[in-house]
């Protein structure tokens, strides 16, 4: 029994309305319910709303409103002019981003604590910086100097994960309209009701009808907006297999695609690394939103020297993580997402213990209702277990070890994917020389899991292709061919 | 009620021991820079991003009553002025046997902290209450003085009847890599206290890194104190969170190390309940349970204590009062 117990800290769930049902989000209106499914609280397992399910039909009609809305107001505005929408989209969601958190943390699963300090104000920084950009597209140094001025692809169609519903729908909708694309956008099946709430905020910032349209449903709406002639643009951001089926569909098609997909990131510990603060590195890259992050630092590759004092460590550390009820403030840990996605991590993890890993977790009860996964840590892991080499995509970190910085950039590279990485060392020059020779889309050095809208985000190998965030992001939505080629609306 | 062991060490016993620890022969000023610069370092910013997530920590309702008596059962209460007299101290030691005159349930601080010449009258004052005297001692707060000085100086604090003595160490030897003066200052200064506590000042406002803090803390440690403390309180900036929670980690490590507990002391600019509470949580989380008792940790504080009987008063009325129902010492 600790001395020193918090008593509960639930945040109030009074601040947010959530309907009963909802329609869909199209040409600046919501459509009556129909042929709804229910969301439900992974906390609890309780229904919070019934959403519709989008059909092909509304699919039409969503990216005719977004057709609309480009040619005839969006892709003709001035960038000054969208630029005001955004930054209004963004104060709007600074105003309401108790509201957001609220609703965020019920329908994902994710503490409070971070819908709180992260989704919601990473979301508005992203509206905010790219509001910045919006009227000064021709001197982002996208298009060769005296050629025409970057111009954009017109109706885009986005498809986002339950992982980061609201930030996901930020990376994705603040981009396309700061470069004037217009939008069909369908957050996933499991977490729609913020994206939801995010269609009225664009009535609350009076952003014309049509330019954002939400739709909801399962995959087969995913495919069958990806899939719509009539978009010019995919963005993506989900698992590696639903990324390769968008890359199949649209093949021979004119359309542009980013993708951004899974990863297997190595967190790489050295012999000199700050080491304290290399645990809280380890904890925050595999524990950060129950590990239900693409750039994950699952793989924790820990110079052999210095393992078992950094198991040790990690070990003590983790036995003060606090899981539990994601309303509370002092939860550090929420929980999965799903009954599918907890499946998922409970059998790949017996597979990494059928297959030699050592389990370990620290002691904690679990609620008995919704899905719940303790923080778990596998030992003795090596590069041929499917725990190093699959994404789990949830709270399970793989130990593995090395000898020399050549062989932790070998393991490292040893992957499908290349989405992200770690290093801790104290020296300069191998923090350099690492960056340099691992294939990975962002290098974190001394740090994990940090996100600003003015760092470009994306993948090597199947992790995917294409830039989210920063200048390099701008470079996905917009076109520098002669505009004979385009016949955009400009 | 502060229970205390009553071991003496010489300055060669607390030699040998750290020959030990080190695992050399002679304890040269090369082998503590050998030991001290082999820890592993500190990242600056992912140290102040942990004490500050720390500080997001919800402390509601129950919790929060029982950090508030421990919080205050944790106070070293301290003026430290050119200006003290015999009426002030004495004063301060009313304040300290009764601390709220509206709620006798209120726990009473650790101690009270002077300069060594007004041991004798706080020791009077407090009588057999249980709550110590601590005294600054060693030239505080510069630590500019002789060797000889600095003992005459603990030794004439522990005879007026200190019970717990708080030392400045040489921050320019420190900061000049002479390692091993500051060890030894320290062991001759525990050999002086005899029975009586020694707390550590390390001024880490001087200090400005934490690699240095963390060098300070363990190179304290090792020369036996019994306590690693912030500040004077006369150097700003004085206690912070993430160089508390730099000393937390050095403690829990050192125990491991030695099997020996070692207490903490933030001291300087602490002044609300919700910051004491931090300071709590971090104790609480980063060392342990076991560091959460007036023996393992200290705050230096004089207003902070006020802070703490109004959020209590608070807690059992309701309603805020105000700065007049409390008495300022």
């Amino acid at each position: 029994m600790p001395k020193f117990e918090y008593a509960p800290a639930p945040e109030s769930r009074a601040i947010v309305t959530i309907e009963k049902s909802y329609g869909l989000f199209i040409d600046g209106v919501f459509t009556r319910p129909k042929a709804t499914f229910p969301t439900v609280n992974p906390a609890d397992e309780t229904v919070l709303a019934e959403v519709s399910q989008a059909g092909p039909k509304d699919v039409d009609k969503a990216v005719a409103a977004a057709r609309r809305a480009y040619e005839g107001v969006w892709g003709r505005m001035s960038g000054a002019e969208r630029g005001k929408y955004l930054f209004r989209i963004a104060r709007i969601l600074q105003e309401r981003a108790r509201e957001f958190a609220v609703l965020e943390t019920l329908d994902n699963g994710k503490p409070i604590k971070e819908t709180r300090d992260v989704d919601v104000p990473v979301a508005a920084a992203h509206f905010f910086y790219h509001a910045g950009w919006a009227d000064k597209l021709e001197y982002a140094g996208l298009s060769a100097s005296g050629a025409d001025v970057p111009r954009p692809h017109g109706v885009v169609g986005q498809v986002i994960p339950w992982n980061f519903p609201l930030l996901m729908l930020a990376w994705k909708i603040a981009p396309a309209l700061a470069t004037g694309n217009t939008v069909v956008l369908k957050p996933a099946e499991t977490t729609p009701l913020s994206a939801l709430l995010f269609a009225e905020v664009c009535q609350q910032a009076e952003l014309p009808a049509g330019v954002v349209n939400i739709i909801t449903g399962d995959g087969r709406t995913g495919q069958a907006l990806v899939e719509h002639p009539d978009v010019d643009k995919i963005a993506f951001t989900g698992s590696t297999d639903v990324g390769k089926a968008i890359a199949r569909s649209i093949a021979g098609t004119s359309k542009k695609a980013t993708l951004e997909l899974g990863g297997k990131a190595a967190n790489i510990v050295f012999d000199d690394a700050p080491l304290d603060q290399a645990v809280e590195g380890i904890v925050n890259g595999i524990f950060f939103n129950q590990g239900q992050v693409c750039c994950a630092g699952s793989r924790l590759l820990v110079q052999e020297n210095v393992h078992d004092q950094v198991v040790a460590k990690l070990k003590r550390r983790l036995g003060t993580l606090r899981v539990g009820d994601p309303m509370d403030k002092n939860s550090d840990l929420g929980a999965i997402n799903s009954q599918a996605q907890l499946d998922r991590i409970t059998s790949l993890v017996e597979a990494g213990v059928a297959q030699g890993a050592e389990r370990w977790s620290p002691e904690c009860t679990l609620p008995t209702k919704g899905y719940w996964f303790p923080p778990t840590v596998l030992t003795g892991v090596s590069q041929t277990h499917r725990v190093a080499t699959e994404e789990i995509f949830g709270p399970v970190l793989s130990v593995l070890t090395f000898r020399t910085p050549q062989e932790a950039v070998a393991k490292a590279n040893n992957s499908a994917y290349g989405l992200s990485a770690g290093v801790w060392t104290e020296k300069g020059s191998r923090i350099l020389w690492m960056a340099d020779q691992l294939k990975a889309g962002v290098v974190w050095a001394n740090t994990f899991n940090r996100f600003d809208p003015t760092s470009p985000f994306g993948g090597y190998k199947e992790s995917g292709y294409g830039r989210e965030g920063g200048r390099h992001g701008l470079e996905a939505y917009v076109t520098t061919a002669p505009s004979t080629l385009t016949g955009a609306a400009r | 009620m502060v229970t205390v062991s009553t071991t003496t060490h010489t300055a060669q016993d607390l030699t040998a021991q750290a020959r030990d620890v080190l695992g050399v022969s002679r304890l040269t000023n090369h082998a503590l820079t050998s030991w001290l610069h082999g820890l592993p370092g500190v990242d600056q910013v992912g140290c102040e991003a942990r004490a500050a997530s720390l500080g997001t920590r919800s402390i509601k309702t129950t919790s929060k009553a029982w950090a508030i008596d421990t919080a205050i059962g944790m106070i070293d209460l301290t003026t430290l002025e050119g200006s003290d007299t015999v009426g002030k101290v004495r004063s301060l030691c009313a304040k300290a046997l009764v601390p709220d005159p509206l709620d006798p349930t209120t726990p009473r601080p650790a101690a009270i902290c002077v300069y060594g010449d007004m041991v004798a009258t706080a020791k009077a004052a407090l009588g057999d209450s249980g709550i110590h005297v601590a005294a600054v001692a060693t030239a505080f707060p510069s630590g500019r003085a002789s060797m000889p000085v600095k003992l005459a100086d603990t030794r004439d604090a522990v005879e007026a009847g200190a019970d717990e003595i708080d030392m400045v160490i040489d921050r320019g030897a420190f900061l000049s890599g002479d390692y091993l003066t500051v060890f030894n200052q320290i062991a001759e200064v525990k050999q002086a206290c005899g029975t009586a506590h020694l707390k550590v000042i390390m001024e880490t406002g001087e200090l400005v890194t934490y690699d240095n803090v963390r060098r300070a803390s363990y190179l304290s440690m090792l020369a036996g104190g019994d306590f690693i403390k912030t500040s004077t309180g006369k150097v700003q900036p004085a206690a912070t969170l993430p160089v508390t929670l730099i000393m937390l980690e050095a403690v829990r490590d050192w125990r491991d190390l030695t099997g020996s507990q070692v207490g903490v002391k933030p001291a300087g600019g602490i002044k609300t309940t919700k910051d004491a509470i931090k300071y709590l949580v971090m104790v609480s989380e980063i060392a342990g349970d076991d560091w959460l008792a007036p023996e393992w940790f200290r705050f230096g504080a004089s207003s902070l204590l006020n802070d703490l009987i109004l959020q209590r008063q608070k807690l059992a009325t309701g309603a805020y009062s105000g700065a007049d129902y409390v008495t300022i010492d």
